[in-house]
């Protein structure tokens, strides 16, 4: 077809491949940073309005009745919630759906895996990229906040970093469903009977002490309330040696997730 | 097998005196369906070897093999000289596939498809640029490469798909079903192109169910059924081996090609209907007998179905 086909071919047979190499992730990362320059201002869009109607819902709303949470006012009570949520919306839906149609639909999945990639580096990638993405899109909701009478504080800093961590934990929980469904539609049920209850019991919108205790506990059980702690105390200078704790059980969750999705996408994938 | 292991991590330097893939006694089921029966399969390097069966012949699960997307039952796999599955990413950085379901990134312009895939298969940093516009060159999508995959045409994207297998100058091409769905013309350029990497010395090894595709592309044929290999060699030999030299077709009304068919059966010929005819293969065998119709060379499409008991298409 065209003069191209007259050099001779490369050997490339002198170089090795080993273990989560970081060309492979970069090569997944680079087709995930392609597609985003395509759809970021959407992406962008909503994360910033979404928290907005937030505040202002539960804000002007609820706060009109509630002026308090504990020691916080509401908007410092809000304003950190609602970056939890986030995390947890712009991770999960993104390991669940992207997982689904990049494998079901597109099969993307099936050219990457043609190429020097495994599944490890494959998940892996595409976990990173939606938790960096997390980690950056869950401080629109605290600059809005901020909007709204926040006070910065340096603690601040630390809330792309917990947004990274948890949403690695539940994108990789979203690739594990993505990987056990087996239609899309499958997702209904994950969204109405785990995220809504997990996003509702995780002291976001009120305190997890005002439920009965069986809630209470589950609240314990749930990553995002750990999140949500961390954010709360990080954003309002509050940190103490609980949030170390906090912290362990996210990165807990986190690799276990990781395995998780790892094994449940790999025994899908290969056959 | 320690051994075997280490000593093919210098054997792909060896390159030519060496099979490019080397399947022995492979199985692969699926539940109660035997996909691959025993497969034994060696491709030497530097041929364009095809692949020819019906479907469900077990074509597409032995490629997935080959990448080891689809892992063996049983049987030993080496490509390249690497053992499958273990060393299976160390020989994917040296092959190319193109699948025969249209995978590409529709979301994404010819050329970013192509430097994905330049990054994916390492291609290093300096070199990718040249290497996606050496591919867009024999893809012939130059023009085309700030064009979304989705609204490029059929033609083009397989063009694509190919020129994507090709990023890395790949030492194994693996093509399944290339040409399928593609008009005449397509096929033709396609054609040309698949042509020209075995003059570069690219071990190609392409499944088809296009006879004819097999026929002027491939050196060596193998005819895969029913999960094995029931024949193999050069598509001239196969040919003759099995179908001979010439093919009478007799055309003529339904009670005469019956009357054809029970002649053939009692003289113990070989003969099946073709369209409107009754094909008997060996016509230079056939004594006095011979009913009156239009004698023709055997193709390789007589000797396959003389071989799997099936039409094609």
């Amino acid at each position: 077809m065209s003069a191209q086909a007259q050099a001779p071919p490369a050997r490339s047979g002198s170089r090795t491949v080993r273990r989560l190499e970081p060309a492979a992730l970069f090569g997944v990362m680079s087709r995930d940073v392609a597609i985003f320059g395509r759809y970021w201002k959407a992406t962008t869009f909503s994360s910033i309005v979404q928290p907005t109607i937030y505040l202002l819902a539960f804000g002007l709303g609820f706060g009109a009745l509630q002026k308090h949470v504990g020691h916080w006012t509401y908007v410092q009570y809000v304003g950190t919630g609602v970056v939890a949520t986030a995390v947890l919306f712009s991770s999960a839906f993104p390991g669940m759906f992207n997982t689904f149609i990049r494998w079901q639909f597109q099969r993307t999945y099936d050219a990457i895996l043609a190429a020097p990639v495994d599944v490890e580096e494959l998940v892996t990638a595409e976990v990173l990229w939606i938790s960096l993405r997390a980690g950056v899109y869950c401080m629109a909701p605290l600059l809005v906040a901020i909007a709204f009478g926040l006070a910065p504080n340096v603690g601040m800093l630390l809330v792309p970093e917990i947004g990274f961590l948890t949403g690695f934990g539940f994108a990789c929980f979203g690739v594990t469903i993505a990987a056990v469904a087996k239609t899309i539609d499958n997702f209904n049920y994950i969204t109405s009977a785990v995220l809504t209850p997990l996003f509702l019991v995780a002291g976001t919108f009120f305190p997890v002490s005002s439920l009965p205790a069986g809630l209470r506990t589950l609240a314990q059980i749930n990553p995002l309330y750990h999140c949500v702690q961390l954010v709360r105390d990080a954003s309002l200078g509050d940190l103490g040696v609980a949030d170390l704790g906090h912290a362990a059980v996210l990165v807990a969750f986190a690799l276990l997730m990781w395995r998780l999705a790892i094994w449940r996408l790999g025994s899908r994938l290969i056959d | 097998m320690a051994t075997t292991a280490h000593s093919s991590r210098q054997a792909p330097a060896a390159g030519e005196a060496q099979a490019a893939i080397a399947l022995h006694g492979v199985v692969k089921r699926f539940g109660s369906i035997v996909a691959v029966a025993g497969l034994d399969l060696e491709v030497p390097a530097g041929i364009c070897f095809g692949l020819l069966g019906p479907n469900g012949a077990g074509k597409s699960t032995t490629m997935r093999m080959l990448t080891a997307q689809t892992l063996a039952d049983e049987g030993t796999l080496r490509v390249l000289g690497y053992e499958l599955p273990r060393q299976s990413k160390q020989s994917r950085l040296e092959m190319g596939v193109v699948p025969q379901l249209d995978n590409l990134d529709v979301e994404l312009t010819c050329r970013q498809v192509l430097a994905v895939f330049a990054r994916l298969y390492r291609v290093p940093r300096g070199e990718r640029e040249a290497a996606v516009t050496r591919a867009l060159e024999l893809a012939n999508l130059v023009p085309r490469a700030e064009t979304i995959v989705k609204e490029l045409s059929g033609g083009m994207r397989r063009r694509l798909l190919i020129a994507r297998g090709l990023i890395h100058r790949p030492r194994l091409v693996l093509l399944d079903e290339p040409t399928v769905g593609l008009d005449p013309q397509v096929r033709q350029e396609l054609w040309t192109l698949i042509d020209g990497l075995r003059e570069e010395g690219v071990t190609v090894l392409m499944s088809t169910h296009y006879i004819e595709e097999a026929e002027r592309l491939a050196d060596t044929v193998a005819v895969m059924s029913k999960g094995q290999i029931i024949a193999r060699g050069a598509p001239v030999e196969l040919v003759r081996a099995h179908a001979g030299e010439q093919v009478l077709e007799v055309y003529g009304p339904p009670p005469h090609l019956a009357q054809v068919s029970a002649l053939a059966a009692a003289e113990g010929w070989s003969s099946r209907r073709s369209g409107p005819a009754v094909a008997i293969l060996r016509a230079e065998t056939l004594n006095g007998k011979a009913p009156e119709g239009v004698l023709r060379p055997a193709s390789l499409e007589d000797a396959f179905v003389a071989l799997t008991g099936e039409d094609i298409e």
